[in-house]
């Protein structure tokens, strides 16, 4: 059980690092995406303290590690975002008022939104009360936005998550099975269907489920509207058509790099000496091939999941999905700032997790970086 | 009877044609005009509405950022909502477009329009079960007038001076005479609130045929009927639903599946493939809302009346109305008035598009070289189709303009009503007072074709306080005339306000007011069983 994937491409041409090198300068973030360098502490000689935690401890630490750098790159997304919700054109009081913006009706509401401070003292007022979990306020509606963005953020996990339980197996197996046929009808079959389902624009994908399934058919419901106090099966008859376009748009990329990564493998010696030793293709693949591809697959499987939460706004618009999506475009469009700002560090926090955790697992699914020398 | 006047019964019946749309196009097919009456009569009879069902409509423009509080009212969702759970003190006719009673039972004015007592309905209940007094009213349209409230009708109600209780009567006195003062507080924000609102304007508890019974911002409203409402005539349904879709296509998906009942804002492009589905209707109604193309009459080469006659002769409107709007809207004159407006005044003869005219001021002006027109999409939709379109007719006259797209984000603050030639839209006012007061008195922040005519301004305030309806007309005339012939304004086209129904929603009236049947479609409609 020596082989580790080496350096494999992405669908989207980025280039991998090799996984797992033990050797990894910790701490690099590299790049937030596509990063899987695991990061063994190896700070020993300047931190003593620290450097025996690390030694004795390394997942921990590595994990400790991350969650501080995590936490860097949030505060400096909440100050890009809060700089370029700034920047646009136009402001909040303006914006409102529309066509009854008078210049002391104007004046009015900035003065009660403190919007005549200065933008830095602005950032650090807010950034101290979200450090606290307080969100404040939405400026238009007055209303508070956790309460908003709860729900909103539970309808939205509600739809990631049957997608995700759908898509992710999908994609596994398939891909896998096109291992297993490779070059052969089944392995064109998956191919092609799920290159075409990528190649589409997911809104043109919706409007073709809605054309088929709803109208011509009438076997689901749509509009996509799930509400408070909306029986459960209700719930899920109405996110049929919303789910069944994210799975078709997330299917491909994940199909494809199960494959790939599980191809990469079949190349190894220990492969050879499975199938010399008698055993059958299909339990190769399963059991000695699919666990040292995991760690791309769980890479891929991560940024598909966080695009479930965080890029699914033109599906929730086709479907009139209220998910957290809809609610920050609203809150754009009228530069709602505290709702803008909620929602933009929720997305990042989401991403951020994700992609630590497909690390961490990364590792956890390679036993030499579990037990470094 | 003729298959012609069949036709028309069935018209009515289907809640499609008005008595009187029904009654000119009988009289015009030659039948007499008592029994032309009957007709009306009968067909209408037969369109006896059915109680019961639960109303679904889909509409466009809510979001997240939407609240109760009628003052802040924006949307077109929260339009409608605000009409399901509430009532104004007076409403417009649907299809004159005159002051007809709702919580005021009745009106009437001192001799200088100045100061008006409204009497109040007697045994109206709010849904908490509280008795409607004058008080309520005082203290409603006093919260409208409060710089804090952001109310929408802040502009309507600063031109009030004081409003006071005068036993079970309300009264308001104003600086300046106003006829029009009715009108004006049939302005949807101005509901009328337990304790004006003061103590929770987010709570919707009003006088209307529907109780909230929740409310989702941006995703979906229900209502449940008001058992004790005072009016019988509307209410037809047990309970509405609005969902909010903003998306055009998912709205006609959603109409013609079949799970809603009523969408509003069809794009006109697709207005035809719409047709074709069996059981769904398109409901067209002319609106006041205009697409312009703005000149500002101070400012050169444009302060030339002969420069600005020549590119309003270069206008041709009947090919504008159908590239841009697919026919949906009607040609406009050159001033910001058509008939749905009250005390419309007729008769005043249609601009058309004439390169002969056009070339014969533009030589006149003496101006030469290209005329710069600023446009963008955010103008109105189709606005830069529009302008090239312009140029072709214009380039027919001998007049070259030279077309300049501008950025979309910004337009309304650094081009409209800053730079001398550009398109523009604008949404319809309750009275034609009220339009000229917003864009053509020389004072007024948005006179965005710097139209600067003292003998104009005082037509206005004269009008404005001039309570003979035959003598306003005439002085609505002139102004009109003014505009038309030596203002900055090209006006190509009204647009109409293009919704669709499915078949068995029945009594749609098409109102003059404003879209959705002026807010009350889900009040007025009902189902057919």
């Amino acid at each position: 059980m020596a082989a580790v994937p080496g350096s494999s491409q992405n669908l989207d041409g980025t280039a991998r690092l090799p996984a797992g090198d033990p050797l990894a300068v910790p701490g690099a973030p590299g790049s937030l995406l596509v990063s899987v360098d695991p990061a063994v502490p190896g700070t020993a000689g300047k931190r003593p303290a620290l450097g025996r935690f690390a030694a004795r401890h390394p997942l921990a630490a590595m994990i400790l590690q991350r969650l501080g750098i995590s936490f860097l790159l949030l505060i400096a997304v909440s100050a890009v975002l809060f700089i370029g919700v700034e920047a646009l054109p136009g402001d909040f009081a303006q914006t409102y008022l529309g066509q009854s913006a008078t210049p002391q009706a104007v004046e009015n509401i900035r003065r009660d939104l403190g919007l005549d401070q200065p933008a830095a003292t602005r950032y650090f007022a807010w950034l101290g009360n979200a450090l606290t979990g307080d969100f404040g306020t939405s400026w238009a509606s007055r209303n508070s936005i956790t309460e908003q963005v709860g729900r909103r953020l539970g309808n939205t996990l509600f739809l990631a998550f049957f997608a995700a339980l759908i898509s992710v197996p999908l994609a596994v197996g398939l891909g896998m099975i096109s291992v297993l046929y490779r070059d052969r009808i089944a392995d064109r079959l998956v191919n092609v269907f799920s290159l075409a389902a990528i190649s589409l624009p997911e809104f043109f994908i919706g409007y073709v489920l809605i054309f088929v399934f709803a109208i011509n058919f009438g076997v689901v419901s749509f509009p996509s509207t799930v509400f408070d106090g909306m029986p459960f099966l209700d719930r899920l008859e109405a996110i049929a058509l919303p789910c069944a376009t994210l799975v078709l748009v997330v299917l491909a990329h994940m199909l494809r790099m199960t494959r790939a990564a599980i191809l990469n493998v079949m190349e190894a010696p220990y492969i050879e000496t499975a199938e010399l030793k008698g055993l059958s293709r299909a339990r190769t693949i399963l059991r000695h091939a699919a666990p040292n591809a995991l760690a791309p697959i769980i890479n891929v499987v991560a940024l598909n999941l966080a695009y479930l939460v965080v890029g699914v706004v033109v599906v929730e618009v086709v479907f009139v999905y209220p998910g957290i999506g809809q609610y920050m475009v609203d809150a754009v469009t009228v530069r709602d700032m505290p709702v803008v700002q909620a929602c933009g560090l929720l997305f990042a926090a989401i991403y951020i997790f994700l992609n630590m955790a497909a690390d961490i697992l990364a590792i956890l699914s390679n036993p030499r970086l579990r037990h470094p020398k | 009877m003729s298959d012609f006047t069949k036709h028309l019964g069935h018209e009515v019946r289907r809640g499609g044609m008005s008595r009187r749309e029904f009654m000119g196009r009988a009289l015009a097919a030659g039948v007499s005009l008592t029994l032309a009456s009957q007709l009306y009569a009968t067909s209408a009879a037969a369109q006896e509405p059915q109680r019961g069902g639960a109303l679904k409509l889909g509409l466009e423009g809510g979001a997240a950022t939407d609240v109760l509080d009628p003052a802040k009212a924006l949307s077109q969702v929260m339009f409608v909502v605000g009409r399901n759970w509430g009532d104004t003190l007076v409403e417009s006719d649907p299809l004159s477009g005159a002051a007809v009673p709702a919580l005021a039972e009745s009106w009437e004015p001192s001799a200088d329009a100045k100061t008006w007592t409204f009497k109040i309905r007697q045994g109206v209940t709010f849904h908490d079960g509280k008795a409607l007094t004058v008080d309520d009213v005082v203290a409603t349209l006093k919260r409208h007038t409060d710089e804090k409230s952001e109310s929408g009708a802040l502009g309507v109600m600063q031109t009030i001076g004081d409003i006071k209780a005068d036993g079970g009567n309300l009264v308001i006195t104003l600086a300046e005479g106003n006829a029009d003062l009715p009108l004006l507080l049939s302005d949807y924000h101005l509901i009328i609130q337990p304790n004006g609102g003061n103590d929770d304007p987010n709570k919707a508890v009003g006088t209307g045929p529907f109780k909230l019974a929740s409310f989702e911002p941006g995703v979906r409203v229900t209502f449940e009927k008001n058992p004790n409402d005072w009016r019988q005539d509307r209410g037809y349904v047990d309970s509405v639903e609005i969902i909010v879709i903003n998306d055009a296509t998912a709205r006609v998906a959603a109409l013609s599946s079949g799970q809603v009942h009523y969408v509003n804002r069809v794009d006109p492009k697709t207005v035809s493939l719409l047709q074709r589905a069996p059981t769904v209707e398109v409901l067209t109604t002319s609106g006041r809302g205009h697409y312009v193309f703005i000149m500002h009459c101070n400012t050169a080469p444009f302060d030339n009346n002969d420069l600005r006659l020549a590119l309003k002769y270069a206008m041709d409107r009947e090919a504008m109305l159908k590239t841009v709007l697919s026919g949906y809207g009607k040609i406009g004159n050159d001033f910001p008035i058509n008939d749905t407006y009250a005390l419309f005044p007729e008769g005043i003869e249609q601009r058309a598009y004439d390169p002969d005219k056009a070339t014969f001021h533009y030589k006149k002006s003496g101006h030469s070289g290209p005329v710069l027109l600023r446009t963008s999409d955010v103008a109105f939709p189709g606005a830069v189709d529009a302008a090239v379109l312009y140029q072709q007719t214009a380039q027919k006259a001998g007049i070259t303009i030279e077309v300049r797209r501008e950025p979309g984000d910004g337009y309304w603050s650094n081009v409209w009503n800053v730079q001398p030639f550009s398109t523009s839209y604008w949404g319809g006012r309750p009275t034609q007072d009220q339009m000229y007061s917003t864009a053509y008195y020389s004072k007024a922040d948005w006179n965005d074709t710097r139209f600067i005519r003292p003998d104009f301004d005082k037509l206005l305030l004269e009008a404005r306080a001039e309570l003979d309806e035959a003598k306003r007309k005439d002085m609505y005339r002139t102004m009109a005339t003014m505009v038309r012939d030596e203002g900055g304004l090209i006006l190509p086209m009204f647009n109409d306000f293009v919704n669709a129904a499915q078949k068995r929603v029945k009594g749609y009236v098409h109102d003059i007011g404003n879209d959705m049947s002026n807010g009350y479609v889900a009040t007025r409609v009902w189902l057919e069983a």
